[in-house]
C-alpha cells in the first residue's frame, strides 16, 4: 500500500514537473477567459443593474428559477412550484440538495432575507422595483411598511410562499433577474458591506468568487457544493472587462480570451472573413420603430401606413447602416421572447422588394393617394445612425412617389416632444424590454399609455385584448390573446417596426454550448471548453 | 540643504489644500451625479441612494466631511466601484502603474541619453540623422497608435508576447515599450541638443586644453552639464508616467490607476476623481522637489542655503 502511495506521489510529482516545463497536463483545470462589457459597480447583487453585472451574478448565484442556455425558464433552487388559480400565490418547493458554497443548505429563509433586504430603503437598490409585484414590496421600499410585512414567507426550510398584489403572468421571468437571487444571511450579517470580498462571499451558484482585481479580472472557481456540480465542465472562469471592443477582438485573435461580450461592428466584415462563424449576431430584446401620427388626415388610412412599411428595405438598413448591429424587424414583439410561442410577423416579410414596391403602389392607389401628392416629415434625434436610417427610408419612399423630408432634434427635447403629443408625421423610437414578456412591448400602445403611445393611436379591440391578457393566468391562452393584439397592431401599423436590436459576441470554436438567445444570457455552467 | 527640503515640503501643504478645494468644487459643477445612469432611477430609490452617501447634506458639510477624512488618510468610498474604497483601489493599482512607469523611465533614460550623446558627438553624420529621424518619428506617433500596432504585431500575428492582460513579465514588455518609445525619443533629442551646447562651453574647452582624455571630457564634464535639461524634463514626466497611462492601460488591459481618472470623471465618481487628483498632485510635488535636489548635486552653480 505504502509503496503504491509512494509510486503515485513520484509519478504525480514527475508529471507536475514535466507539465510545468512543457505544456499543461491532461488533468489541468479548464480555464475560461470570458470577456465582459465592464467591471461591476459591486458584487452585491441588490445594488447592481447592468448587463455586465447580470453576467457575473448569473454564475455566482442561482435563483428559484433560472434561464438555461436558450434563456428558457427552468427550475433553479426550486424544483417545483404551484400557482394559485387566481395567479396571486406562488408556492415554491426548494430542492433538498441545494447548498451554499460553504456547505450550508440553501433555505427558504435565505430568499425571504434577500427579498426583504432589497426593499430596505437603506440598501438603496436601483432595481428594487423589479420585485414590486410582491405584496407590500413598494410600501417597504418607501419606508411605509416593515420588512416583515413582505408577501414572501418561509413556510419551512424548503417551502417558500410568495404572494403578489396582482396576477403577474411573467413573474417567473422576473425571478430570473439578479434581483431574484437569494443571499447567505449569516455572512451578510457577519461582514456587513464587506460580504462581497473574496474569502467572505458565500454564493449558491455554479461558481464562487476567488479574486477581484479592478480593471483586470474577476476570477471564479467552480463551486463544489453546487447541486449540479457534476455537470459543470469549466473549472475556472475569469471575467475580463473590455471597455473597448477592439481590444477584446485582439485578445480573442491571440487566443487569450475565448469569448467577447460585444462586437467591434466597424470591423464586422474583417471579423466575418477572419473568424467565420465564431462571430455571433442575434436579435436582442428590443425594437426600433417609426411611430406614425395616425390622427393626421394624410396618414389616417392604414393602407398608406402599410404602403410605407412595405417599401422600407429592412435588410439594407440593418446591413449597410447598422453594420449588423441591428437585425431586420417585421413585428413589434421581438421573436424569441418568453411566454410567446408562434410569434406573428408582417405578411410581406419574405416578399421580394420589387413585388413589395408594386403592392405598395397599388395600396396607395386604393387609398386615393396620387403619386407625388403625399409629403411627410421624418423626425429623429441627433445621431449619425438615426440620420442615416431615416435618410435611407426617405429614399425608399421616393420609389412609391412619397416625398419625405428630414428633421433633426436634440435628444432630451426630442423624447419629451414625442411624449407631449408633438406635431410630427413620422418619427423614430426604440424600446428595450425590461423582462422577457410580450406585454412589456405591447403595453406601449394601449390608448391610456400617454407616456409611450407617441402615435396617439387608440383601438378599443386592442385595449380590450390587453386588459384580458392581464387577468389570463393560463400562459398559452394568454399568449394567444397577446398574439391577437399584435395582429391588430401589425394590420393598423400606428408604428412601423423596422429593426430588432441585436446582440453580438465572439465565441471561440473551442467553446461549446453557447446558444444565441434574445436575452443574450449564457451561463458558464452550460458551456464547455475543448483544449 | 535639509532645511530647504523641509521648507519645500511645508509649502506643499497649502498647495495640496488649494488643489483639493478647487477640484472638490469643480467636479461638483459638472452636470449630473454618480447615480444618473442611462435609464433614470425611480425618484424614491435615488433619494435612498443620496441619503446613503451623504449627498442630501449641503455641499459645505460634504466638503468638511471630505477634508476631515482626508486628514486621516481616508479617501472615501468609490461610487462606481462600491466594493472598494478609493484607498483600496490605489493600493492595488499604484504598484502596477509604478512598475510599468518606472521601467519605461529607466529605459528611456538609458537609451535616450546614450543615443542623444552619440548623435551629438557625431553631429551631422549619418548616425546623427538616423537618431534624429527616429526620435522625430517616436515623438510624432501617438501611443494610441503604437499600442494597438505592437499588440497586433507581437501578440496576434507573431504570437511572441501576450496581446494584453497582466500577470507575468511577458505582459510588461509591450506596454513598457509603448510608453518608453516616445520618452526615449524626447530624451534623445534633449540630450543631443544639450550635449552639442555643452561641447562648445568654456569649461569643456578648458578640460580639453588641460589634455584630459576624451572619455573623461565627455562623460564627466559634458554629460554632467547636458543631463540638466533631461532631469528637469523627467521630473514632471516621471510623475505622470508613474501614475499610469489611460491609453496604455486601456489598450493592454492593465489594472493600474491610469484609467481611474477618466472612469471616475465620466461616472461622476467624485471621491475617485479627488483621490486621483491628490495622488497625482503628490507625485508632481515630490518629483519637482527631487529635480531641484538633483540640480544642486549636478550643477555646481546651484546652491540652496
Amino acid at each position: 500500500m505504502l509503496k503504491n502511495v509512494l509510486k503515485a506521489t513520484v509519478c504525480a510529482s514527475a508529471l507536475v514537473v514535466s507539465a510545468g516545463a512543457f505544456v499543461a497536463p491532461a488533468f489541468a483545470e479548464v480555464v475560461y477567459n470570458r470577456g465582459n462589457d465592464t467591471d461591476p459597480t459591486t458584487l452585491d447583487h441588490h445594488k447592481t443593474s447592468t448587463v455586465a453585472e447580470g453576467n457575473l451574478m448569473r454564475d455566482l448565484y442561482e435563483g428559484l428559477v433560472v434561464q438555461n442556455a436558450k434563456a428558457e425558464v427552468v427550475p433553479g433552487v426550486a424544483e417545483s412550484w404551484e400557482v394559485s388559480d387566481d395567479g396571486l400565490k406562488y408556492t415554491f418547493k426548494l430542492r433538498q440538495n441545494a447548498k451554499w458554497s460553504n456547505g450550508d443548505p440553501v433555505k427558504a429563509s435565505d430568499f425571504v432575507f434577500a427579498y426583504q433586504r432589497i426593499q430596505d430603503p437603506a440598501v438603496a437598490a436601483p432595481y428594487a422595483n423589479m420585485l414590486y409585484p410582491i405584496v407590500n414590496a413598494e410600501a417597504i421600499n418607501k419606508g411605509e411598511k416593515q420588512a416583515a410585512d413582505l408577501g414572501a414567507k418561509a413556510v419551512d426550510d424548503h417551502t417558500l410562499e410568495i404572494t403578489l398584489s396582482a396576477p403577474t403572468p411573467y413573474f417567473l421571468e422576473l425571478l430570473t433577474h439578479q434581483t431574484g437571487y437569494p443571499l447567505h444571511e449569516a455572512s451578510v450579517k457577519q461582514f456587513g458591506d464587506d460580504f462581497t470580498k473574496p474569502g467572505n462571499m458565500v454564493t449558491n451558484g455554479a461558481y464562487m468568487l476567488a479574486s477581484f482585481t479592478p480593471n483586470d479580472k474577476i476570477s471564479m472557481k467552480k463551486n463544489p457544493n453546487f447541486h449540479d456540480a457534476a455537470n459543470v465542465q469549466i473549472d475556472v472562469v475569469n471575467f475580463i472587462p473590455f471597455e473597448d471592443r477592439a481590444n477584446c477582438l485582439r485578445r480573442f485573435e491571440a487566443g487569450e480570451v475565448q469569448s467577447c461580450s460585444d462586437l467591434a461592428y466597424e470591423q464586422l466584415d474583417y471579423m466575418k472573413e477572419k473568424l467565420g462563424d465564431q462571430v455571433h449576431t442575434a436579435p436582442y430584446l428590443g425594437t426600433y420603430y417609426l411611430p406614425v401620427k395616425v390622427k393626421k388626415e394624410k396618414l389616417a388610412d392604414p393602407r398608406v401606413r402599410e404602403a410605407i412599411s412595405m417599401v422600407i428595405d429592412r435588410e439594407f438598413i440593418a446591413k449597410e447602416i447598422w453594420r449588423g448591429g441591428m437585425v431586420p424587424g417585421y413585428s413589434f414583439v421581438p421573436p424569441g421572447i418568453g411566454n410567446y410561442p408562434n410569434p406573428v410577423f408582417l405578411p410581406y416579410k419574405d416578399m421580394d422588394m420589387l413585388d413589395r414596391e408594386d403592392a405598395a403602389k397599388k395600396l396607395l392607389e386604393e387609398a386615393g393617394v396620387a403619386p407625388g401628392s403625399l409629403s411627410v416629415e421624418l423626425r429623429y434625434n441627433t445621431s449619425v445612425n438615426h440620420k442615416n436610417t431615416l435618410t435611407a427610408v426617405a429614399d425608399m419612399l421616393k420609389n412609391i412617389g412619397i416625398t419625405a423630408t428630414l428633421f433633426e432634434m436634440e435628444g432630451t427635447g426630442y423624447f419629451d416632444y414625442l411624449k407631449q403629443d408633438g406635431d410630427f408625421d413620422i418619427a423614430r423610437a426604440g424600446w428595450i424590454g425590461d423582462y422577457s414578456d410580450p406585454q412589456n412591448f405591447l403595453f406601449l400602445f394601449e390608448s391610456q399609455n400617454l407616456g409611450f403611445n407617441y402615435p396617439r393611436w387608440s383601438n378599443a379591440e386592442y385595449d380590450a385584448l390587453m386588459k384580458k391578457a392581464e387577468t389570463t393566468v393560463d400562459l398559452d391562452e394568454r399568449a394567444g390573446v397577446l398574439r391577437q393584439a399584435e395582429e391588430i397592431f401589425l394590420k393598423e401599423l400606428p408604428a412601423i417596426p423596422i429593426l430588432y436590436y441585436g446582440s453580438g459576441a465572439l465565441v471561440s470554436s473551442k467553446l461549446s454550448g453557447w446558444e444565441d438567445n434574445v436575452m443574450n444570457v449564457h451561463p458558464t455552467r452550460f458551456l464547455s471548453l475543448a483544449n | 540643504m535639509l532645511s530647504y527640503v523641509l521648507r519645500r515640503l511645508a509649502s506643499a501643504i497649502p498647495t495640496m489644500f488649494i488643489i483639493v478645494t478647487l477640484s472638490f468644487f469643480m467636479i461638483r459643477l459638472a452636470p449630473g451625479g454618480p447615480f444618473d445612469i442611462e435609464r433614470p432611477l425611480d425618484p424614491l430609490i435615488l433619494e435612498n441612494l443620496n441619503k446613503a452617501y451623504n449627498f442630501d447634506k449641503p455641499l459645505w458639510q460634504q466638503y468638511l466631511l471630505y477634508l476631515g477624512n482626508l486628514l486621516q488618510g481616508d479617501l472615501g468610498p468609490s461610487f462606481t466601484r462600491r466594493d472598494f474604497s478609493v484607498v483600496d483601489l490605489f493600493s492595488t493599482g499604484l504598484p502596477v502603474s509604478i512598475q510599468i512607469g518606472l521601467s519605461a523611465i529607466v529605459i528611456a533614460l538609458i537609451l535616450g541619453t546614450t543615443l542623444g550623446a552619440i548623435a551629438a558627438l557625431r553631429q551631422n553624420s549619418l548616425t546623427d540623422y538616423g537618431v534624429v529621424g527616429v526620435a522625430t518619428l517616436g515623438i510624432t506617433i501617438p501611443t494610441f497608435v503604437i499600442a494597438p500596432i505592437l499588440s497586433l504585431a507581437f501578440g496576434v500575428m507573431l504570437g511572441w508576447l501576450p496581446a494584453g492582460g497582466w500577470g507575468t513579465w511577458q505582459h510588461m514588455v509591450l506596454p513598457v515599450a509603448t510608453l518608453a518609445l516616445p520618452q526615449t525619443a524626447i530624451v534623445a533629442r534633449l540630450t543631443r541638443g544639450a550635449t552639442i551646447e555643452a561641447l562648445r562651453s568654456n569649461h569643456v574647452r578648458t578640460a580639453r586644453a588641460y589634455g584630459l582624455p576624451p572619455f573623461v571630457v565627455v562623460v564627466v564634464h559634458t554629460l554632467r552639464a547636458a543631463i540638466l535639461p533631461v532631469v528637469s524634463y523627467l521630473g514632471p514626466t516621471a510623475a505622470s508616467l508613474l501614475t499610469g497611462s489611460v491609453v496604455v492601460e486601456t489598450i493592454f488591459g492593465i489594472p493600474g490607476i491610469g484609467r481611474y481618472f477618466v472612469q471616475g470623471a465620466l461616472g461622476r465618481d467624485y471621491t475617485l476623481v479627488m483621490g486621483t487628483v491628490v495622488v497625482i498632485a503628490l507625485f508632481i510635488i515630490v518629483f519637482n522637489l527631487i529635480v531641484d535636489i538633483l540640480y544642486a548635486l549636478l550643477d555646481p552653480r546651484v546652491r540652496y542655503d
